[in-house]
């Protein structure tokens, strides 16, 4: 029983905003910072094409409503903005094993 | 006494040969050197391939496949290309409003000079390719900008290529720090692994040239840009270099850059420098 009831509270908060639909202040939340990340990986000149076209699947849906597929299109470019910004850094240094010496 | 000096001497000298081993390989790593660049990339191409003339690099994915070869031997006797040259020597003769020609823009009348390109310029501090020169001459006498992705550019750089046909590539790299960076930027650019694919150029044009990606066989990176522009069935025309580097970058699903964007340029610069000797063989035709 005492060991239980955290992991209850840990299933309820992690299943919590699961379980309700999502409404349109999650999805602008989550597509501002979609957006952002999207911004920042531009800047380091490392867009990929998935990262806007997921975004803009974002914003159809948001615009049309339907905020959970909103969400969760927000989350995924969000996502692939940031994977892009990890490679972005990565290769800084890391192209150097490619080359032919 | 004498052998505490032999000891200090001895680990005098061995400090020395320790820096002596590992000073050269560090500064080797830091050091922009080109020449030796070009000639690891020429070597390597070599080896791996050691079947193929090295003139025959130039002709991109048919150096890479003796079918591939017969077909577009027999396609060169009525070339795709020919309504694009035709009509690239037909706008390089026409003059500008002002009267004046795209030979006044380039040395030797604009004949035979496809090989310098692109060189580095030490006024503006960096890379101008073919492209862009083409497009200041138009801009200079008054004319609008072409599109670098369309016919026009392709035509006149094909007209441009063909007069240069068999010309050994001849880039120079000046003595200014602005042109081994660019170099070295452009060589960075190549290696970079890019788009959701996780790709560089190298990974497609180095490590697997003469495979497969879809219905294409993939050009070695060794005398990639000296058949351009290219003729392909896919696009049903012609196509510039800014096109294709562009059509590159989306295939491992990373946004494009704009066209002559400073990587574009800087990366044209090294592909180009490191197929210096190669000849021009442009204008190309793909299936
Ligand atoms: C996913 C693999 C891939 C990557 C990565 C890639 N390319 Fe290509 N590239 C191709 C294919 C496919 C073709 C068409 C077949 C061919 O000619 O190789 C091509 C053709 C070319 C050509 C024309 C060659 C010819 O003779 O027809 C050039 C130039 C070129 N690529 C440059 C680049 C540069 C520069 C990069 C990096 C920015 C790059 N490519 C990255 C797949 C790739």
């Amino acid at each position: 029983m005492k060991r239980s009831l955290p992991i209850a509270m840990l299933l309820a908060l992690s299943l919590a905003p699961a379980a309700r639909a999502a409404n349109e202040a999650d999805y602008q939340a989550a597509y501002a910072a979609a957006e952002a990340a999207s911004e920042e990986a531009a800047g380091m000149r490392n867009q990929w094409t998935t990262t806007v076209s997921t975004l803009a699947a974002a914003k159809k849906a948001g615009d049309g409503g339907d905020f959970d597929r909103a969400v969760a299109a927000a989350r995924e470019a969000e996502a692939l903005a940031k994977a892009s910004i990890v490679q972005a850094t990565s290769e800084k240094e890391a192209w150097k094993a490619m080359e032919i010496r | 006494m004498k052998a505490r000096t032999s000891l200090l001497l001895g680990s005098l000298s061995a400090a020395l040969v320790a820096l002596a081993l590992t000073s050269p390989r560090v500064i080797a790593a830091d050091k922009v050197d080109p020449v030796a660049d070009a000639k690891a990339f020429q070597n390597f191409f070599f080896q791996k391939f050691p079947d193929v003339k090295h003139e025959d690099f130039v002709n991109g994915p048919y150096s890479m496949n003796e079918d591939m070869k017969r077909q577009w031997q027999e396609k060169e006797e009525f070339p795709p290309y020919e309504f694009a040259l035709d009509a690239g020597k037909e706008m390089f003769s026409t003059p500008f409003k002002n009267g004046k020609t795209y030979a006044d823009c380039f040395a030797n009348g604009g004949i035979g000079i496809r090989q310098n390109y692109p060189y580095f310029d030490t006024k503006e501090g960096k890379v101008v390719t073919l492209e862009l020169a083409l497009n200041r001459c138009r801009e200079a006498n008054g004319e609008a900008p072409y599109s670098y992705v369309k016919d026009e550019m392709a035509s006149l750089t094909a007209y441009m290529a063909f007069t240069s046909r068999g010309k050994p590539m001849d880039i120079r790299i000046p003595d200014d720090p602005r042109a081994l960076e660019a170099f070295e930027n452009g060589k960075r650019y190549f290696y970079t692994r890019r788009g959701q694919l996780n790709f560089s150029c190298a990974s497609c044009h180095v490590q697997s040239p003469g495979e497969r990606i879809r219905a294409e066989i993939l050009a070695p990176a060794l005398g990639i840009l000296n058949a351009m522009p290219i003729y392909r069935s896919e696009w049903s025309g012609m196509g510039t270099t800014s096109r294709r580097f562009i059509t590159c970058n989306s295939q491992t699903r990373a946004v494009p850059l704009e066209p002559q964007a400073d990587e574009y340029r800087d990366v044209e610069y090294f592909l180009s420098y490191v197929a210096n000797g190669l000849p021009i063989s442009g204008p190309g035709a793909r299936p």
